[in-house]
């Protein structure tokens, strides 16, 4: 190819028009990219200013190497792979970066000058066109436009040098607004980056690979970092996972898998120990070294949940092992009842048989009898029936009578089934338990309980008869007591009646005798007065009975009144001496007083005290003929009872009378000389005299020796 | 004092006992006046306003309790003496006769002598009217 030439006529006229070049400017405005724009370029430079090819080249961001940016008319293949660095500093498309112009390269062969460098326009002359940045930016050229002419045409190097100018502003300028926008979409990432990690609950820590920290969470900041002016407690316990981190960090990064292991540290704010998982991730920091990243997961609640996960694994076990105990258990249970039971699945098989249970519903494998097999059928079809009919009912508990045969012996056995539903969940029945008791022998209680019964009910019947009669004679005696009670107090009104009505004449004879014997009607012969003591002797006497008939009446209808007063007594005995004086002068005895000298007084009836004293001591006169009366009172401490004895040495008594001297009227015959019959009721006065005093009279006597009647009271009457 | 010796009235519906006691009392100084029943004793008593009075209990219309009950109501007979004599020997009759306002009880029977001496108690007297006027007859 010859030189290329300009081709003035049409090329300079076309380019230089103002049209032409706005419509340049406009179309680069238009293009959004670097290669659209040096494309736009080189087909404006193929129309206007009559380049054939063109190749264009621009400068990298980093402003080291050229790289093939776009290519028109040439191999497309070869203009991307195209590389040239700065650098080589001799290289003619670097040294025309130099240029502000634009610089002609010959074809090869055409001259002796050094050839042009090849590219992809191939073996021919061509002129680069410097990109400048523009007269206001200082990065001066941004890249070569390497034009060709077209065959026979001369390229106009003032419109190449405008259009180089047009491009190179505006590579400059999408240039700019390139690494403008990656700055901002590498901050953004960082933004991002960090509202990630920020985001993670864990702490997370970017640390290189001496373990200084790149970037850290809040949460790693909180347990790796503390300000100055942190409490010291916290800024120690900052230090110490500083220092426990950085030993646990894994050093060798030759493969890039996450290692992971647990690290203890310290909570620094209540200092309690946190168990973490350490996840370290190394990862490539560029410029060859190697950066990790960490996350530190608090696995201390995960432990103790761990710790419960086996604890109750461990309980799982215990229980496991429990309820095969139980089962273990129930089997012995059930082997040890001697009633049969049976668990049947909801499809009526039996699933469960004690041995009781057995032998009623299998067949003995040795013994192929057939009558027993026949009888185990049977009762298998019996149970099968009652089991159904389980099922069918609603009920949780069933209870039946079934009769089944023995099948051995065939003898029928009344048998009563209970069986009870057992339900796992609601509405699903898992099992049937059933429990069959031999009743033979109730039945057999039930026949003899019957008879007891019978029997019970017999004397029952004969219990009422009786009570009834009981309950008649009861009614009777009750009438009959009414009766008694009335008679009595009939027999007390009449006694005092008879009392008065024997008064008032028994008056006028003692009176009489006693007026006649004071000599109110002259003075009576020895004879007269004899007859007339006679007389009165007996009045006296006939009083006597008279009285002693009263008291009996006064006791026996409980209206014997009762004066305790407090007395010593020898006081009583001086009284009773005093009012026995004539019967003692009479009698020729010898009669002894002698009362204890510390004898405590007594706190009773007086009264009676010596009306009792006076009758013993008259019997005693009486009955003895010769010899001693002696009356005699001790003192029982520990009874608290004062003991009064009359004894005598006279006729005595009989043991037989002695059982029946203190009898109303009971005075016997032998007692008595024929002389000295009185009423018998001196002694039975005397003895319920002294219950009425809470005391009694006692008798020791021996026929023809003497008696000894002992009057026993307490030292002190309590009135109930 | 209006007269020489005690008046006694002698009530008793029993004629024996009556006639004894009045005998006697008199035998021994007393002066004295008799009634057979209630009516008669009560209107002697206002009569001769007597010093003691021996009453007899169990008597016809009105009865010793009654008439006791009346003499003592009466301003007049309120401080005569009133001696209940009586066959009744239980002592609901006793506390009867008492709380009718007998000054004494003395149950039958009773000897003329030991009588007198109740009458004396109740007089206040050393000694019987009889042996008064001896005394006195022996001091003129």
């Amino acid at each position: 190819m010859g030189v290329a030439h300009l081709d003035a006529s049409r090329g300079s006229r076309g380019s230089r028009d103002p049209v032409r070049r706005l419509a340049l400017t406009d179309a680069l405005l238009a293009e959004r990219d670097a290669r659209s724009c040096a494309l736009r370029t080189l087909e404006w430079l193929r129309e206007e200013a009559g380049a054939g090819s063109g190749l264009c080249l621009m400068l990298d961001p980093d402003g080291r190497t050229l790289r093939g940016l776009a290519g028109l008319g040439v191999d497309g293949d070869g203009v991307e792979p195209m590389k040239i660095e700065l650098s080589q500093s001799t290289h003619p498309l670097v040294v025309a970066m130099e240029s502000r112009e634009p610089v002609a390269m010959e074809a090869p062969g055409e001259s002796g000058r050094r050839p042009p460098p090849i590219t992809p326009l191939g073996p021919i002359g061509y002129t680069i066109v410097p990109l400048s940045a523009g007269a206001r930016d200082d990065r001066g050229q941004v890249g070569l436009l390497l034009v060709a002419g077209a065959e026979g045409r001369s390229l106009d190097e003032e419109v190449l040098a405008w259009a180089g100018g047009r491009l190179g502003v505006r590579l400059a300028a999408l240039a700019y607004s390139a690494a403008r926008d990656a700055e901002a979409r590498r901050r953004r990432e960082v933004e991002w980056l960090q509202g990630v990690i920020e985001a993670v609950t864990d702490p997370v820590l970017l640390t290189d690979a001496e373990g200084r920290i790149l970037v850290a969470n809040s949460g790693a900041e909180h347990l790796l970092a503390a300000a100055e002016e942190a409490a010291e407690g916290r800024r120690r316990a900052v230090a110490l996972n500083n220092m426990l981190f950085s030993a646990s960090l894994f050093t060798d990064t030759e493969d890039q898998r996450p290692r992971r292991r647990e690290l203890l540290l310290v909570n620094p704010v209540d200092g309690q120990d946190l168990l973490l998982e350490l996840i370290t991730t190394p990862f490539p920091l560029g410029k060859g070294e190697t950066g990790l990243v960490s996350v530190l997961r608090d696995v201390t609640d995960l432990s103790r949940a761990t710790a419960e996960i086996e604890e109750n694994y461990r309980k799982l076990r215990t229980a496991e092992a429990e309820v095969r105990a139980e089962r273990d258990r129930l089997d012995v249970i059930l082997n040890a009842v001697l009633d049969p039971v049976l668990v049947t699945d909801p499809g009526g098989n039996i699933v469960l048989m004690n041995p009781p249970a057995e032998r009623l519903f299998t067949v003995p494998a040795p013994s192929r009898d057939r009558e027993s097999e026949r009888r185990v059928r049977a009762n298998d079809a019996v149970f099968t029936s009652f089991a159904t009919d389980l099922y069918a009912g609603r009920s949780q508990r069933w209870r039946k009578d079934l009769t089944l045969s023995d099948p051995e012996t065939g003898v029928q056995i009344p048998m009563e089934a209970i069986s009870a539903k057992t339900v796992t969940r609601p509405g699903q029945e898992t099992a049937i338990v059933t429990i069959l008791h031999d009743q033979s022998e109730a039945a057999e209680k039930a026949l003899l309980y019957d008879q007891v019964k019978r029997h019970s009910d017999e004397l029952e019947e004969r219990v009422r008869e009786a009570t009834g009669e009981l309950a008649d004679q009861n009614e009777l005696l009750r009438r009959q007591a009414l009766q008694l009670e009335h008679a009595s107090a009939m027999k007390s009104q009449f006694l005092a009646n008879v009392s008065h009505e024997l008064r008032t004449p028994l008056h006028a004879i003692v009176g009489y005798t006693s007026v006649l014997l004071e000599g109110m009607a002259g003075p009576l012969a020895e004879s007269q007065q004899e007859k007339l003591k006679r007389v009165d002797s007996n009045a006296s006497h006939l009083l006597a009975i008279i009285n002693d008939l009263l008291d009996l009446s006064r006791i026996e209808s409980g209206k014997m009144p009762v004066r305790i007063e407090r007395f010593p007594v020898s006081e009583v005995f001086d009284e009773v001496r005093t009012e026995t004086e004539s019967l003692i002068q009479a009698s020729d005895l010898e009669v002894h007083f002698k009362a204890l000298e510390d004898l405590p007084e007594l706190a009773t009836d007086r009264q009676k005290v010596k009306q009792i004293l006076i009758n013993l001591l008259s019997n005693a006169l009486k009955f003895t003929p010769a010899g001693e009366v002696r009356i005699e009172a001790n003192f029982d401490r520990t009874g608290d009872q004062v003991a009064i004895s009359v004894t005598d040495t006279g006729v005595g008594i009989s043991h037989e009378s002695q059982q029946t001297i203190f009898e109303a009227f009971g005075q016997s015959a032998s007692y008595f000389a024929p002389s000295q019959i009185g009423t018998g009721l001196g002694l039975s006065i005397c003895r319920r005299l002294a219950k009425i005093l809470g005391g009694d009279i006692t008798l020791e006597s021996e026929p023809g020796e003497g008696s000894t009647f002992t009057l026993v009271l307490p030292r002190q009457l309590e009135i109930v | 004092m209006k007269r020489g010796a005690p008046l006694v009235l002698v009530v008793d519906d029993f004629a024996a006992g009556r006639e004894l006691c009045a005998e006697y009392l008199s035998f021994r100084g007393y002066e004295v006046a008799t009634a057979t029943d209630g009516a008669e004793a009560l209107n002697k008593a206002f009569e001769l306003e007597p010093d003691v009075i021996l009453m007899d209990l169990s008597l016809p219309a009105i009865d010793g309790w009654e008439a006791t009950r009346r003499l003592r109501s009466d301003p007049r007979t309120r401080a005569i003496k009133i001696i209940a004599l009586t066959a009744h020997a239980l002592e609901a009759e006793r506390a009867r006769a008492l709380e009718a306002g007998c000054d004494e009880v003395v149950t039958k029977p009773v000897i003329p002598r030991e009588l007198e001496l109740v009458v004396r108690r109740q007089l206040g007297r050393e000694t019987t009217p009889a042996e008064d006027r001896a005394s006195e007859r022996g001091a003129r």
